[in-house]
């Protein structure tokens, strides 16, 4: 089986009015290329779940979101993310706000096909009140109150991994693999890209197989970008790019998502993206970050 | 006390100030977000309280906490456990976890924001972080508040423009439940010590920072506080606190924290205030 696409053709399955879960956290492993190739297409009325930064972000000021189910957005080292603020601060956008851990219930949920997952998170607070759609149910088992998570079924998710082969098998070497397993397990098409291809061999060396997430069966296509979660990192192999992320918040404040959108994104290639940045090798050398 | 510093930053009193949160907490994840926070957590951890664990802000429990401040990519730090996100949701549900956070808002109820603030929630003034992960956290373990500018806009009138975490509030109060479920611990503020075991568990003044008056403390918040008799002044780090905070934070980011950098004793501040200087 091969399961290598284009980002174009990968980004190709993703319709108009889907939900769509984006993996990584904040400014980190972020599939930003398959974001990229997103941007450049017709997709519109999106609902986007996130642990959101950048991606969050870019998609809110392109106008592709209807609805956000999110528990964050921020790039870290500059607190709250730009355009997804603007974005709010419109009115425009519906929210689902929620826990970050009720996201991964929800994700869990979807992941295992039941319809949802009771939880004490979110009781006495706004959570409860502003999202009308999150049930309040009675236990068979105590006399208390518990929120009744709703599964976050996914028609399409987009994660961004150190390795993978052409089969799908999917390897992240860095400390943290976010939720990202999780992702790929409640979406129907789960589109990988990674900064390298490897032989399926690859994984029968050493203890790699120990990197390995999810099976392959839960991937539905690879995406090879090697730099793909630029301008978020993809620790170990390149930190986070802090000058970048300065100038993408700047643009925020002067010129907007179009003068962005036109500098780094109109109908360019992910290679002249890359040029645009300094290149290939400059974004291998980002420190990675110290905390 | 016998060794009590005369020399000290009020970012230095805060910081052993909030270390004894964490005094009797014993084996719990001691969380601080942010710098002072942070040292805290981790000053309480190299001195009265061995058994916290704390994190590397990424994905490993150390057996040390790292210095805040001088760190290089890849140095070597005293891991002892791996706990990525996914995981830190393992032990946040357990409940042994003590966080000391820094929210915008904070009410009567100890209900606190950090999500947006305005009167609409569809169109926000001014979007903040959203919820995080205040709204389980706080039904699920303990947690302090750490406030860097003790204002009425952080204690605010009413309630918070968006509850994120759940605090005393018998309106507010799932089905089931009863007060003393929830667990919020201290307030470090830039003018005092608080806890939240006043009547009904109301906001309590428990000391005041060197050269602060109570006069200052209720000016500044904007809900009644109770007031006990007898109101202490917070004690001075030792010279040997100061020390491990010093190793801690080589680079001393803990002076760019806090709007000028005062000094721990205000008394000679406030004074000149009063002669109209």
């Amino acid at each position: 089986m091969n399961k290598v696409l284009s980002a174009a053709d990968a980004i190709a399955g993703i319709q108009s009015g889907m939900t769509l879960g984006i993996g990584g956290w904040g400014p980190r492993r972020k599939p930003m290329a398959l974001v990229r190739e997103l941007l450049r297409s017709d997709v519109r009325d999106l609902t986007v779940v996130a642990y959101g930064g950048a991606d969050l972000g870019l998609l809110c000021a392109s106008g592709k979101v209807k609805k956000v189910i999110f528990a964050f957005a921020t790039l870290d080292f500059i607190p709250l993310e730009p355009y997804f603020r603007q974005a709010r601060q419109s009115g425009e956008l519906e929210v689902m706000e929620i826990d970050e851990g009720m996201m991964l219930l929800g994700l869990r949920a979807a992941a295992w096909n039941i319809p949802f997952i009771p939880t004490n998170l979110g009781l006495g607070t706004d959570v409860v009140k502003v999202n009308p759609d999150l049930k309040i149910i009675d236990s068979p088992y105590d006399d208390k109150e518990w929120v009744a998570m709703p599964a976050l079924k996914l028609d399409a998710a987009l994660v961004h991994v150190d390795r993978a082969d052409a089969r799908g098998v999917c390897q992240i070497k860095g400390p943290d693999y976010y939720m990202d397993d999780w992702f790929a397990r409640a979406a129907d098409n789960a589109i990988v890209s990674c900064d390298e291809l490897v032989d399926t061999e690859y994984f029968a060396r050493g203890d790699e197989a120990r990197y390995v997430l999810w099976e392959r069966s839960q991937t539905s296509s690879v995406v090879p970008i090697a730099g793909g979660a630029h301008p978020s990192s993809c620790n170990p192999l390149y930190g986070f790019d802090v000058a970048h992320f300065k100038e993408y918040a700047a643009s925020a404040k002067e010129g907007g998502y179009g003068t962005y959108f036109e500098k780094y994104i109109a109908g360019k290639s992910e290679d002249e993206y890359q040029q645009l940045v300094g290149g290939l090798d400059a974004i291998q050398q980002l420190p990675l970050p110290v905390y | 006390m016998s060794n009590a510093a005369q020399d000290y930053t009020l970012a230095e009193l805060m910081i052993a100030a909030g270390a004894e949160a964490f005094r009797n907490d014993g084996e719990v994840l001691a969380t601080g977000i942010g710098l002072i926070p942070r040292l805290a957590a981790s000053l309480a951890m190299k001195t009265f309280n061995p058994d916290l664990m704390m994190t590397d802000s990424e994905a490993f429990l150390l057996s040390e906490p790292n210095p805040v401040s001088g760190r290089v990519p890849g140095q070597p730090q005293a891991q002892e456990c791996w706990m990525g996100f996914s995981r830190i949701f393992d032990n946040v549900w357990s409940g042994k976890r003590h966080a000391m956070v820094g929210p915008t808002q904070i009410d009567q109820y100890g209900q606190a924001n950090i999500s947006a603030l305005g009167d609409s929630y569809q169109k926000p003034k001014v979007q903040m972080l959203g919820v995080r992960g205040f709204p389980g956290n706080s039904i699920s373990h303990a947690n302090s508040f750490f406030v860097p500018a003790h204002s009425a806009r952080v204690f605010v009138e009413g309630e918070c423009d968006v509850v994120s975490s759940i605090g005393y509030n018998p309106a507010r109060l799932p089905r089931g439940y009863q007060l003393d479920d929830i667990d919020i611990r201290l307030v470090i503020t830039d003018l005092c010590v608080m806890d939240w075991q006043g009547p009904d568990h109301q906001l309590r003044l428990l000391s005041l920072h060197p050269g602060i008056s109570v006069e200052q403390v209720v000016e500044n918040t904007g809900f009644e506080i109770c007031l006990p008799e007898n109101i202490p002044t917070t004690p001075a780090p030792t010279e040997e606190q100061l020390q491990i905070i010093r190793a801690l934070d080589p680079l001393n980011l803990r002076a760019k924290q806090l709007k000028d950098n005062p000094p721990g004793d205000r008394s000679a501040v406030t004074k000149l205030q009063a002669v109209g200087a």
